[in-house]
């Protein structure tokens, strides 16, 4: 009986009804559904301003049911910072790829959490360039061959991956910094909640809050979206472990 | 009576950008415009504005980006070095159409070159320091009651057609004191409300989206269009310039910025001597003020362009008089001791006025 049907998982209204560009088996999908759910359930959609980043995340006005501004190549932090401080009210999130946020956009992401720019950042570390190829990101693991490390990731010469949840707990001006993954059900549940917080911790006048996001490229680590799932676990983890690295709010 | 103050350029820029309402300033040090920040993270906080000292140039004019797309009236400054580095945001404020000041208070180069006058960044400004083909308002003013007057201008400029704004002073202007009446801004009436600022939907069907990304079948060429049909009528509508004895002339100087001033005296020398000498001084170097160049040299066919450097506006005056006039130039690339004198350029003057 159709009365007896009842909807336990809905489009969140801070998403728009529309079919994303991304490759099967990519996680930003995920990842963009739990950014606008906390953003519904903290009854934020009305004063939230998204900034996009260069990447694959470049279209979040595409799927967001809000305003956005696009930021050049890694400056999001920089563009959040003016659009936060002309309007103090606002929710202010970036969203940000490895190699915007960790190679190009080292500075503008460093400072903004120094100065505690009360914005909310997410993070998604997919070890590579994913709109551009494949090619190395700064986060690429020990080994990992991509389109300009062909004979895999040298640390002599390319230097190593950076752990940007852990250098960020570092700096005096963040308030929370913490790691996920949404390669499981459960750590999708811990991701959607440390999402969730970043956003509150904002919402609260809080300062700066960063959630580091790990997620898969099927597509340029060349693998199904299954094998590319299992790495993250079964590889990423261990460089890049999963917890909460500054929480001021619990200290 | 209006009050007279006797404030540095670099100051007076400043003024003029909070008359005409400027309460967002983003700025990184760099000589010879220290006094800007200065001036702004003095004032502005007492105003309720807000001053940042950014990390870099390109942070700057990001913030700045942001607080344009935010909806906000903002300026940032540099000179040479530090306007490199902010290329690549000028080319997004002009992508996704978003106004704002930018002031160059030019030093001379290449490279660190050094902190004295010089004029070298024409190109750079007029013809667009960053990738993609874009255009910005140049203004070039030669006096610190202009730099004040241009500030509140190019405020108005920028939200009126969306796009930067660039005020291209020089180190001699900027350090340089001189008398300024502080004229109150007079805001236009007919300025575009800015619907399309991000400030959250706040109720709106839909979000407001700024970007300069056009993916689709012919949305980049439709696009470009339209910031090429602005470029238009910034041309028919906002030229500005001096000019001076034109109707006699037998020789035109034209100069800008603070050159002009020099070249100004030259010519007033020149006039006592009795020879024929005009001047055209671009105050708005983009849009090129074509058409006064074009109607002088119907009468007049000999034109001499002098600037402090190896020759860039002399290109733009070229081009305007396609081929009517014999344009000659005179310059020096800048630097300590390379700025002429009167006398020097009068010379000049009396050289190209007899042969």
């Amino acid at each position: 009986m159709a009365d007896s049907i009842v909807p336990v998982f809905e489009r969140p209204n801070s998403l728009k009804p529309v079919a994303s560009h991304f490759c099967p088996g990519c996680h930003h999908g995920t990842i963009h559904r739990l950014v606008a759910r906390a953003i519904d359930q903290l009854d934020l959609q009305q004063r939230t301003i998204g900034v996009a980043s260069v990447g694959c995340s470049v279209l979040l006005y595409e799927y967001f049911d809000i305003d956005v501004v696009e930021a050049p190549h890694g400056r999001a932090p920089a563009v959040g910072t003016g659009v936060k401080r002309v309007h103090p009210d606002s929710i202010v999130f970036t969203y940000q790829g490895d190699g915007d946020l960790a190679a190009i956009g080292t500075a503008e992401i460093m400072h903004a959490a120094n100065r505690g720019e009360h914005m909310t950042v997410i993070f998604v570390n997919n070890t590579t360039y994913g709109m551009t190829g494949g090619q190395m990101a700064p986060t690429s693991l020990a080994g990992q061959v991509t389109t300009t490390t062909p004979y895999g990731r040298n640390l002599d010469t390319d230097g190593n991956p950076i752990r940007m949840a852990e250098v960020l707990a570092m700096l005096d001006g963040t308030s929370y910094s913490a790691r996920v993954s949404v390669d499981a059900p459960k750590r999708v549940s811990q991701a959607s909640k440390a999402i969730r917080k970043a956003f509150q911790i904002q919402k609260a006048g809080g300062g700066f809050a960063f959630v580091e996001v790990l997620a898969s490229c099927p597509t340029n680590w060349g693998m199904s979206p299954l094998d590319a799932n299992e790495r993250i676990s079964q590889e990423m983890m261990e460089y890049f472990p999963l917890g909460t690295f500054k929480d001021l709010a619990e200290a | 009576m209006d009050k007279r103050l006797f404030v540095k350029g670099n100051e007076a820029v400043c003024m003029g950008a909070i008359a005409a309402g400027c309460r967002y300033y983003f700025g990184y040090p760099i000589t010879p415009q220290n006094e800007i920040p200065e001036f702004m993270s003095r004032e502005l906080p007492p105003l309720g504005g807000t001053f940042l000292q950014a990390e870099s140039e390109v942070a700057a004019i990001n913030m700045v980006l942001g607080a344009s797309a935010a909806g906000a009236r903002v300026m940032t400054s540099s000179s040479g070095p530090g306007i490199s580095l902010k290329a690549e945001g000028l080319s997004y404020l002009a992508g996704s159409e978003l106004p704002a000041v930018i002031v160059n208070m030019m030093r001379c180069g290449p490279g660190l070159g050094g902190i004295d006058v010089s004029q070298a960044d024409y190109f750079q400004a007029v013809k667009g320091a960053g990738h993609g083909g874009y255009r910005m308002v140049v203004l070039a003013p030669n006096s610190i009651q202009e730099l004040y007057d241009l500030a509140i201008v190019a405020f108005d400029l920028a939200d009126r057609y969306r796009m930067p704004a660039f005020i291209l002073g020089d180190a001699m202007i900027g350090q340089m004191k001189e008398a300024l009446i502080p004229h109150p801004y007079a805001p236009a009436s007919d300025l575009p409300a800015k619907d399309w600022a991000v400030t959250g939907k706040h109720g709106r069907s839909k979000g407001n989206t700024l970007k300069s990304l056009y993916l689709k079948d012919g949305a980049l060429e439709a696009h470009n269009w339209k910031l090429q049909d602005r470029y238009r009528q910034l041309q028919q509508h906002e030229v500005r310039c001096e000019t001076e004895g034109l109707d006699d002339a037998e020789l035109i100087v034209t100069a800008f910025g603070s050159t002009a001033r020099i070249a100004k005296t030259a010519v007033r020398m020149a006039r006592e001597a009795g020879l024929k000498v005009g001047l055209i001084r671009p105050i708005t170097v983009f849009p090129f003020p074509e058409q006064i160049f074009r109607q002088a040299t119907e009468r007049c066919r000999k034109v001499l362009c002098i600037e402090l450097n190896a020759g860039q506006m002399v290109e733009d005056v070229r081009l305007s008089v396609d081929r009517q006039a014999d344009v000659r130039f005179y310059g020096r690339p800048g630097g300590t001791g390379s700025l002429p004198t009167p006398e020097e350029l009068f010379e000049q003057l009396q050289k190209h006025y007899k042969d």
